[in-house]
């Protein structure tokens, strides 16, 4: 399993469409994905979850990968998160 | 005949809210509520069965989400309409699905139930959160929720509704609108929503009359009820009197008859009687109107607030997504030209950072924010360039304080432009770049101002806050904002002069431009270039069309001379007698 923490560093935060992505994202790989935040631990599988993580600007998540493809699956989505979500 | 403020004084039966579509209607109130649908939590005996009917639901529920999103994507464009493609993928969760069935299974109870309570959680979660778009989000997902459990009873929400009802709502989702207004809905009013809810922006674009957060309307009207929309004013009256039906039918007629006689202007030019000729643009928010422009007869876009896009997607697009947005208007508008304005936002807005302003509108907004949210900028400037292929696009900066921000822009355009060339994209290379003068000391510096840009634009409602010290939206003192204020219209002159002197062409394109009255005395001022809303221009055109520019310089000579506001308007208002030409505010 890896354990990776992201902060959010474009301005609008985790809105729709980023949430929207990630979850496209996940959904390529086999490996189990969780955003764990406040003491949620959330599936990035799952759209309607992620959708309830109100994640402003500066604040930090902890993603983790668990599976066959679990670095591959680690780079792409953390790559996105550090990015802004292309909107930098 | 009696005035709407008699009108209104006189009745009872009125509910007061925002006017945030214009419109005069007289229809049956359809009241319309999410929260009919009764959850049945019976147990069942075929878990099978229970799965096939949640399947069904859902096929069904994405369907009818399907054929909202294609048409959203008709009325709007690609981005905007993306606020469907969330609820999507709700349709196709594979955890949110799993779990449910998981549950039919073990708990054997009816679906709906288990659908019902599933989703709830999420919402409870969304509400909890301090942030308000968080609650917009949960609001968003009851639509997904009610659509499936709908489907699971089997019922059929459209067959409900009858054409031609006003809509009478609490607050109505992106989709509740587009579908009630392709069931030929005659308008709408909701308890909650202001200026930019989804509704009114929504019926602004589809020119449906819309009075929004009257807060108790789904508690005064009853379902069936004669109701009258007056979207000029913000009111509705519920249960009409014989007297008030009179008076807003007689409106009406006017109002068509109004419309018809202006409508043969459409193609005519907005000429003075000796000859000048007048080019007016329209202001525009959403892409939507762009119907409505083309239907006027606009001779191009003068003013597209940009940051009107924020307010409907709540985040900045990226430069992909704008250039999609920009070049689509373009095309739509070509081979007129479309005037975009860069951000016009004030820190405050985006949460950039914790420092809560004490004084937004003296602070970090407009060019001063761009600049120090370089990227941002960038992008914007970036997508405008890939937008301006057709050579159809002008790009306008608001707020410009010092020249120092001017040589900033232009650099950064320039920058923008070099990498573009190096990706080798292709743009238009002699993009008109021009400025907003809203700030005093734009206003006193038009002069050198103007010698480093295209053109320049004039926006009056900032121009007339700053010059006056005066927050129009503060009761205490908004008897101050004064159009006509000599400060005001001596401050236009100035602008109009200096910035011809370098002969660089000088708009208009604040709220002033829209008021009728204000017209002749712009006309005479110099300005050969006014932008106004899309409702106001055949009116405008009406009114250009029926004095001599002779007269109307006149007018602003002698206008130029007087000391009070009263004075102006008073001359203002002889001109219009002299001349014979009716005021808008008098024929409806």
């Amino acid at each position: 399993m890896i354990e990776k923490t992201v902060k959010i560093v474009n301005k609008a935060g985790l809105h729709t469409r980023p949430a929207a992505t990630i979850v496209k994202l996940a959904a390529k790989y086999k490996s189990d994905f969780f955003i764990y935040r406040d003491g949620m631990n959330i599936n990035g599988k799952s759209i309607i979850g992620v959708m309830t993580l109100a994640a402003e600007i500066g604040s930090e998540l902890k993603l983790t990968f668990n599976g066959p493809d679990e670095q591959q699956a680690c780079d792409e989505i953390s790559a996105y998160f550090e990015r802004g979500f292309d909107e930098l | 005949m009696k005035s709407f403020k008699e009108i209104y004084k006189s009745s009872e039966n009125k509910i007061a809210g925002i006017a945030a579509a214009p419109g005069i209607v007289i229809g049956k109130a359809y009241l319309f509520s999410k929260e009919k649908l009764e959850i049945n939590k019976a147990p069942i005996t075929n878990a099978d069965e229970a799965i096939n009917n949640f399947q069904e639901a859902l096929k069904q529920s994405k369907k009818e989400l399907n054929k909202i999103f294609g048409f959203a994507r008709e009325k709007m464009d690609e981005v905007r309409a993306a606020i469907f493609e969330a609820q999507l993928m709700i349709l196709d969760d594979p955890i949110l699905l799993e779990h449910i069935k998981q549950r039919i299974r073990n708990e054997m109870v009816q679906p709906e139930f288990i659908v019902s309570d599933e989703i709830s959680k999420y919402q409870e979660l969304m509400i909890i959160s301090h942030e308000s778009y968080m609650k917009e989000r949960a609001h968003d997902i009851e639509d997904i929720k009610q659509r499936i459990i709908r489907n699971l009873q089997k019922k059929r929400w459209q067959s409900k509704i009858e054409k031609n009802l006003i809509v009478v709502s609490e607050a109505l989702t992106p989709a509740d609108t587009l579908l009630f207004s392709r069931r030929e809905a005659l308008a709408f009013v909701t308890d909650h929503g202001g200026l930019t809810s989804h509704a009114a922006i929504i019926s602004r674009s589809l020119n449906l009359p819309a009075v929004v957060g009257t807060q108790k309307a789904t508690q005064m009207i009853k379902d069936g009820e004669q109701i009258i929309v007056d979207g000029f004013h913000g009111y509705v009256i519920i249960n009409p009197t014989e007297v008030q039906l009179e008076f807003f039918r007689a409106k009406q007629d006017k109002l068509i008859k109004l419309q018809k006689g202006l409508e043969e202007l459409k193609d005519l030019p907005a000429k003075t009687l000796d000859g000048k000729i007048i080019n007016i643009e329209a202001n525009v928010d959403v892409s939507g109107e762009i119907d409505l422009v083309l239907t006027t007869g606009a001779n191009g876009i003068g003013l597209y607030r940009t940051e009107q896009i924020l307010n409907e997607l709540g985040t900045f697009p990226d430069e992909n997504e704008q250039t999609e947005i920009y070049s689509n208007l373009a095309s739509r508008m070509y081979p007129k030209f479309l005037t975009i304005r860069a951000y016009d936002i004030g820190g405050d807005k985006f949460r950039i950072n914790e420092y809560k302003e004490p004084n937004p509108f003296l602070g970090l907004r407009g060019i001063r924010f761009l600049l120090e949210n370089e990227n941002l900028f960038k992008a914007q400037i970036r997508a405008v360039l890939r937008a301006s292929e057709n050579k159809n696009l002008k790009f306008m900066i608001p707020m410009i304080t010092t020249l120092e921000e001017i040589w900033r822009s232009i650099k950064l355009i320039q920058e923008c432009k070099s990498e573009l060339r190096k990706e080798k994209v292709k743009f238009d290379n002699q993009m008109k770049i021009g400025i907003m003068v809203e700030v005093p000391s734009a206003a006193v510096m038009a002069k050198e101002f103007s010698d480093e840009i295209d053109f320049v634009s004039i926006g009056t409602n900032d121009l007339i806050q700053y010059l006056m010290a005066v927050d129009r939206g503060n009761d205490l003192v908004s008897n101050l904002y004064q159009e006509f204020s000599p400060v005001v219209i001596r401050t236009i002159a100035h602008i109009v002069r200096e910035a011809k002197k370098g002969k660089v062409p000088v708009s208009i394109c604040g709220e002033m431009a829209a008021d009728t009255l204000a017209i002749p005395l712009l006309v005479g001022l110099g300005l050969d270039s006014l932008s106004m809303s899309p409702a106001t221009i055949l009116n405008a055109k009406r009114i250009i069309r029926n004095f001599e520019f002779k007269k109307a310089k006149i007018l602003a000579n002698e206008c130029l001379q007087c000391k009070t506001e009263i004075d102006i308007q008073k001359k203002v208002q002889k001109f219009f007698e002299d001349n014979n030409i009716s005021r808008t505010r008098n024929i409806i």
